[in-house]
């Protein structure tokens, strides 16, 4: 690592110190002269007409300023899959009718919270109930309630992928499994909730500051619910604090209503979710029941698979349509399958809309696809770590959705968290505390490094970046990449920084500010690193060569012996003679007639699918206390490939984040619905893990240098939450010899089977 | 309703305000006096992002009445630093990469301060025991824990 000064160093975030002293401003922030406070009216029924509102009440308390209902809309749809009508779904305020508790109705602008609370209960809607379906296998009967016209039996989205021959296969296999698997409603949970607050100006142009991962769709779904032009609306991002696919939608309903309350009244609304609607009425993670079926050789080589999936979908589409896809294809990661199936269906419910969740469709399929081949490797007398060696996708293959992999360390990953752990020794020879059951499993993942497409008909590069530099020898960066605390303003930094041959602190990010950043795709599938990070790269490359340039011709030397390293510019091997970079700028700005230095770069994926993939295995060890069936993951040891670590710290913390999220989803994490109705809308409620419940965590990075990421890096913010889960469960089986297929795995679910197993026995001595 | 005046000392210096009798302390700091380092992540006492210190004890400024935090001394994220200087455990926090998105990190930083004022050495166990009632859902803790640790051992003895 020694040929770079800032990549791969373990270097504190750019914004830390800020949000050390609470200096980092979100959106709740933010505070305008003669700012209103908003808030939205949402339904109460699952599935009900609206025959009637009346605000007049509302309208009669003191400080109530406006209240919006559908019919103050121009009544357009929006949907983040805005390229397929079908997809485009959803009013920001409802129209005629509301699909699911906590639907968005009306919303109202006040001087003061209380009076806004006060006229929410004033305002008077006139509902008739509809039936309701809470469940996708009774949405897919012909007599059940249709939710939208567009979608006759309910049906959402349906995909259907198919390489090679999947029936042959299993005539060739030696063992088949089929098996049924069930995941949970999850939520991203972050800690900040929603915030937004609109301004208009005299002309007519809109600024929104919000808490956003995607301020470019944010900007065009805006322009097409308020029936303006994209250019009118210019969308802030401030600091967001955490997202995880929850604020990826491009339009949340209170970006509109505090745009249009603003509007209405002349003066900037802010409007901030309460935790209650973040749990109740946000996005969440689709619950998907997966049946899968497996043939394998005897030696365990994978020789076809044929899957299933159902999601429930909630009363939108949100991003789902999406999931539905990628439930079928990340499951191609890691393993090469020659013969695939996939069949994946959404189903339209009564229930808050199911969009992206960190791994989107990758911690449902890994789920399920590692603790088979746990129970395939168990039938067959193989150990797992073997197996996974034998199908794992290697560079130059290809999966059998057709991701194109051009670097592979996952062989690395799977050998060295084996040995590490020594797994195969541990699983037979079990320790234990007294009482407890030690257990030990292992899972597996591989993910892509961002999508290959925008989900708009959009003329723009997926990321694009504009380097400036000053006379004072500083340098700013525009991008419409988000940092939403997963440390990508850091990283595009460190990029330009290594370019240019400067400190960390020479550099100032602005991102993202629609007005100012270039379009970007935004944050989601795990993309900012190689696309915005790439286009940073061509950015900065560009900016270099101009100051060589410059440099050369004032030194009398060729632009290509230049380096630029601690501020300087000078020729390889001689550092001392050099142009300090700030000399250097001035230079290029007196030859250019004192024209700023101004350069761009941009980045569009090469593979429609995706640029590159990441690869892990993650070992877990757990202990089971047979009293309780509670759970304590003791250790995760992971094993990741993301190419080269640019920042070594960031990407642990993106792992150990990861880690922890994904034993929740194992354990504990589950929403409650009883008749379409959210029955634990509290982090307490839904148990997400706290600080004592976190297993001990030992990474290992198995660096690569992947050919099309910057400086060779991949993702890490997603895939590395997709071994987590599996290894759980396996180690779980591990511990007590009970299979728990049904997501989270809680201690009722344990003590049930381990009765059920204690029975069985019985009988069989009797 | 009908608003009191009532006087705060925050971070050493003494504010006067009316407050409404369902202000809470966390209404106070944010809205009348502009302190918005303190995070409302739940505001029913369940996130910790609020978190601040009276009298040195780590308190939830959501459960907590603006009426009823006067005549103590409160300590927000702002008054933890003195001057250019960070605390040894903002530094920590920062040389360990325990920041991610940042909501969590004030009242992260402020419980972690009443637990190095109690207790100048806790062990993993114990500083994960103290951070229990605080919500993070980027980091895993892991880095948290360590950046305590490390804080805890700059301190001396």
């Amino acid at each position: 690592m020694n040929e770079y000064h800032v990549i791969g160093k373990r270097l504190p975030r750019i914004d830390a110190k800020e949000k050390v002293r609470g200096q980092a401003h979100y959106s709740d922030d933010l505070k305008l002269a003669g700012m209103l406070c908003g808030m939205i009216l949402r339904s109460p029924f699952a599935h009900a007409g609206i025959l009637k509102i009346d605000a007049s009440r509302a309208l009669n308390v003191p400080g109530v300023k406006a209240v919006i209902t559908g019919d103050d809309t121009i009544k357009a749809k929006y949907g983040v899959i805005s390229r397929s009508p079908k997809f485009v779904d959803e009013y920001p305020l409802a129209v005629d009718r509301v699909r699911f508790i906590g639907d968005e109705v009306a919303a109202v602008a006040a001087t003061d919270p209380d009076a806004a609370l006060e006229a929410l209960d004033l305002i008077q809607v006139d509902y008739e109930e509809l039936p309701a379906v809470f469940d996708p296998d009774q949405a897919l009967k012909p007599e059940a309630p249709q939710i939208h016209d567009h979608a006759p039996g309910n049906i959402s989205r349906e995909f259907h992928l198919k390489q090679g021959d999947v029936e042959r296969g299993f005539l060739e296999s030696d063992l088949v499994r089929e098996d049924t698997f069930t995941t949970q409603s999850a939520i991203h949970a972050y800690l900040e909730p929603h915030a937004a607050l609109a301004e208009w100006d005299m002309s007519g142009r809109l600024t929104l500051h919000t808490s956003t991962q995607t301020p470019y769709y944010v900007q065009q779904h805006l322009a097409l619910t308020l029936g303006i032009n994209p250019d009118r609306v210019r969308v802030i991002k401030p600091y967001v604090g955490g997202g995880f696919g929850g604020k990826s939608d491009g339009m949340a309903a209170l970006d509109f209503c505090a745009a249009l309350l603003a509007r209405k009244t002349g003066k900037p609304v802010k409007i901030v979710y309460s935790r209650d609607e973040e749990f109740t009425a946000a996005r969440q993670k689709h619950p998907v029941t997966i049946t899968m079926k497996t043939g394998v050789k005897k030696d365990g080589t994978l020789v076809a698979r044929q899957c299933k999936a159902f999601l429930d979908g909630g009363a939108y589409c949100s991003l789902g349509p999406l999931t539905t896809v990628l439930v079928g294809t990340f499951q191609t990661l890691p393993y090469r399958i020659p013969n695939y199936r996939y069949d994946g269906y959404r189903i339209y419910t009564n229930k808050p809309p199911c969009g992206a969740m960190r791994g989107h469709g990758g911690p449902q399929a890994h789920f399920a696809q590692d603790v088979q081949l746990d129970m395939i490797a168990e039938e067959l007398g193989l150990d797992p770590v073997e197996m996974a060696l034998r199908n794992g996708l290697r560079t130059g293959e290809r999966s059998a959705a057709g991701f194109n992999i051009i670097s592979s360390g996952f062989t690395g990953c799977v050998q060295k968290v084996g040995e590490e752990t020594r797994i195969k020794e541990k699983k037979s020879s079990k320790k234990g505390a007294r009482g407890k059951a030690y257990g030990i499993g292992l899972g597996c993942g591989g993910f892509p490094s961002g999508a290959g497409f925008y989900f708009t008909n959009t003329t723009s590069a997926h990321s694009s970046v504009i380097i400036r530099a000053g006379e004072g020898g500083g340098v700013s960066v525009l991008t419409g990449a988000s940092d939403i605390g997963q440390g990508s303003d850091s990283i595009i930094c460190q990029i330009v920084a290594e370019v240019l041959g400067l400190g960390l602190e020479d550099i100032r990010i602005t991102s993202a500010d629609t007005a100012m950043t270039p379009p970007d795709m935004g944050t989601y599938s795990s993309r900012v690193t190689v696309a915005a990070g790439n286009a940073a790269l061509k950015a900065a490359r560009a900016a270099r060569e101009e100051i060589f340039r410059v440099v050369a011709k004032k030194m009398e030397a060729n632009p290509e012996d230049l380096v630029a390293a601690d501020r300087r510019i000078f020729v390889k091997g001689s550092p001392d003679v050099f142009t300090p970079f700030e000399q250097a700028v001035n230079l290029y700005q007196t030859e250019s007639g004192g024209a700023p230095l101004v350069v761009r770069g941009s980045y569009n994926s090469p593979d429609k699918m995706s640029p590159t993939y990441s690869f892990g295995a993650y070992v877990a060890e757990v202990e089971v206390d047979l009293r309780t069936g509670e759970v304590q993951v003791l250790r995760i040891t992971a094993g990741h490939d993301c190419g080269q670590p640019l920042n070594p710290m960031s990407v642990e913390g993106q792992v150990e984040g990861c880690i922890v999220m994904g034993m929740g989803y194992a354990l504990s994490e589950n929403l409650s619905f009883e008749g379409g109705q959210t029955l634990n809308p509290s982090f307490l409620g839904y148990r997400a893990p706290v600080a004592n419940q976190c297993p001990e965590i030992v990474i290992h990075h198995v660096i690569g240098r992947d050919p099309e990421g910057p400086f060779g890096a991949k993702e890490t913010g997603e895939g590395s939450l997709d071994p987590v889960t599996p290894a759980i469960a396996n180690a779980i089986y591990n511990a007590v010899g009970v299979r728990i297929k049904d997501l989270p795995i809680t201690p009722e679910k344990i003590l049930r089977e381990l009765k059920k197993k204690e029975k069985g026995h019985e009988k069989e001595t009797d | 309703m009908k608003k009191k005046l009532i006087e705060l000392q925050v971070n050493d210096e003494v504010h006067s305000l009316a407050v409404k009798p369902n202000d809470t302390l966390l209404d106070a700091l944010r809205d009348h006096l502009g302190l918005v380092g303190t995070k409302e992540g739940c505001s029913v006492g369940e996130c910790g992002a609020c978190t601040v210190l009276v009298n040195g004890r780590a308190v939830l400024s959501c459960l907590t009445l603006a009426l009823d935090a006067t005549g103590v001394q409160i300590t927000t994220i702002e008054g933890v630093s003195q001057g250019e200087a960070l605390d040894p455990i903002q530094q920590a926090f920062v040389d360990h990469g325990a920041v991610q998105c940042g909501f969590c990190t004030p009242g992260m930083i402020l419980t972690a301060k009443e637990l190095l004022e109690v207790q100048k050495h806790p062990s993993v166990d114990e500083i994960k025991q103290a951070l229990s009632g605080n919500f993070c859902r980027c980091t895993g803790y892991t880095k948290i824990v360590e950046a305590i640790r490390a804080a805890s051992k700059e301190q001396g003895a």
